[in-house]
């Protein structure tokens, strides 16, 4: 299969010393399912971020579809962004606004700035995302303000955001940490879901382990801004795991080959 | 070693104490003020307002020039306070540290708000006596520049507080800076500017009894021209009208804030 995000030799450094991230290299493929785990504070939201440019890598390159991100001017990036969905802890949404709304900020990237700041979207625009509000089970919830939904609703809002904006990939920053254990499988299902019958390769950041190595095609283990494992999640010993969380044998509440 | 950690805050709390009392004890001495005097001279005043200052029969035929002016004085500063509002707006989009375009700019607009700011109501009304003498256009930029300067500060922690996150999903989709401010910053914080400008217009009335008596216009200066002609009836129904259109626009603001938030 292609080759849809290679990163070559990425770091990134804030102020003198600090550094989130250390020479980090990695390729995904389209379609694939990647999970990224690793302790607290390893650089696991920087790397994410520096992939459409939140966060911008201070050595490296991030090649995306082709393209080389980093050299990318204003609008060219705008473009980028657009192709790349994004999820988060929070949600993020606004909370006072309708779920369809927020649906609709999804499209954002695509419009002028006057169509843009007014709000204005067509029919189509709209019906597209009474449909993919449908594909998430949120149809009754429409028109409700945001603030009213649950925490999984809230997720799934999110998701369909991401989703009306036809990306290529979804980069997913800690998606389920702020969740209960059923909306957690809930919101782990639907993406599993998207990146197996839409073809939309999915990145995500994941504190809980057994989730990672339940769902994932691939691991990524990263701990003090390195990557220190790359391979697929059936081959993922024990031991290698303890060295992504700095820990001792036996320490982690983790169950390793089969579920 | 426990024992000894409550001790030493126990020693820090009557070091704070001893030391407010003394600052206390000084200001009395240095100003020569008589503790014994000051607390028996209260209910004097009161006897003394009870047999002056009350409206009579006569003063109620003042009751429509002073109705005109309250009014005048009200809507300059419903005015003040919502023009303010706008600029304000402005300044505080780009002086929020999630809306910022740069950090110069944001530097300036935080700048400008804190001069505006922290030169005093009355202060602003005698600088302004100069350049546009007695007329109620004085008190009515000392309104807006204090206003301004108070409203730019309170929209900017407002942004800051309600924003990061969406901004941050709305750049993401590779939304223009524009409309992100338009559909993520805006929105989310607007009940609250509201409810901030109404409360600036409760502010304003109360000052613009003050800069009124300063600039020589609205309900303050009549109530000086009265007070000072010895006519303390009227005086006085100058003062319950006041109290009781503040009280009304209390009432009113809080009634729009139930509703919104």
């Amino acid at each position: 299969m292609k080759t849809l995000l290679e990163v070559k030799n990425v770091s990134k450094q804030y102020g003198t010393d600090t550094v989130a991230l250390s020479d980090v290299n990695f390729s995904v493929k389209e379609g694939e399912f990647v999970s990224v785990i690793g302790p607290s504070g390893a650089g696991k939201s920087t790397l994410l971020r520096c992939i459409n440019r939140m966060i911008e890598a201070s050595n490296g390159e991030i090649i995306f579809d082709n393209v080389n991100v980093q050299g990318l001017r204003k609008k060219e990036l705008r473009r980028l962004r657009t192709k790349i969905g994004m999820i988060f802890q929070h949600y993020n949404l606004v909370m006072r606004m309708s779920v369809i709304e927020n649906v609709l900020h999804g499209l954002l990237g695509y419009k002028s700035t006057f169509s843009g700041v007014l709000g204005l979207y067509s029919e189509e625009e709209k019906k597209k995302a009474l449909q993919v509000l449908t594909i998430l089970g949120l149809q009754e919830q429409v028109y409700k303000r945001c603030d009213q939904l649950s925490g999984g609703q809230k997720q799934r809002v999110g998701i369909a955001r991401a989703l009306i904006q036809n990306p290529k990939m979804l980069l997913c920053d800690e998606p389920i940490a702020s969740l209960d254990p059923n909306a957690s499988k809930i919101i782990m299902d639907y993406l599993k879901k998207i990146s197996s019958s839409m073809g939309i390769t999915v990145l995500v950041n994941l504190h809980q382990v057994d989730v990672a190595l339940k769902y994932s095609d691939r691991i990524i283990g990263v701990s003090k801004g390195k990557i220190v494992y790359d391979g697929s999640p059936k081959k993922i010993s024990e031991e290698e795991i303890n060295t992504i969380y700095g820990s001792e044998a036996g320490e982690l509440m983790i169950e390793v080959g089969g579920k | 070693m426990k024992t000894d950690f409550f001790a030493k805050k126990r020693r820090q709390s009557l070091l704070i104490l001893f030391v407010l009392v003394l600052v206390c004890y000084g200001s009395i001495i240095l100003t020569d003020y008589d503790v014994a005097k000051g607390f028996t001279s209260f209910p004097m005043a009161i006897d003394w307002g009870l047999s002056n200052f009350y409206p009579t029969e006569a003063s109620l035929a003042k009751l429509p020039e002073i109705l005109a002016e309250l009014l005048q004085t009200v809507l300059v500063s419903i005015a003040a306070a919502t023009v303010a509002a706008v600029c304000a707006m402005l300044f505080a989009i780009f002086g929020s540290s999630i809306t910022k375009v740069n950090n110069f700019m944001s530097t300036i607009s935080r700048g400008i708000a804190t001069l505006f700011r922290n030169i005093d109501v009355a202060a602003w009304a005698m600088i302004l006596l100069f350049s546009f003498g007695q007329s109620a256009l004085t008190g009515y930029f000392a309104l807006f520049f204090v206003s301004f300067g108070f409203l730019t500060r309170a929209f900017i922690e407002t942004i800051d507080e309600v924003g990061s996150g969406s901004v941050e999903a709305l750049t993401a989709t590779g939304a223009s800076y524009f409309t992100v401010v338009f559909q993520s910053v805006i929105p989310s914080s607007l009940p609250q500017m509201i409810s901030w400008v109404l409360f600036m217009v409760e502010t304003n009335i109360r000052s613009a009894t003050l800069v009124g008596i300063l600039t020589g216009t609205g309900i303050g200066f009549l109530f000086d021209l009265y007070y000072k002609s010895l006519n303390y009836n009227v005086a006085s129904l100058i003062v319950i009208t006041i109290v009781g259109a503040i009280l009304l626009i209390e009432y009113i603001s809080n009634y729009v804030r139930r509703v919104i938030l």
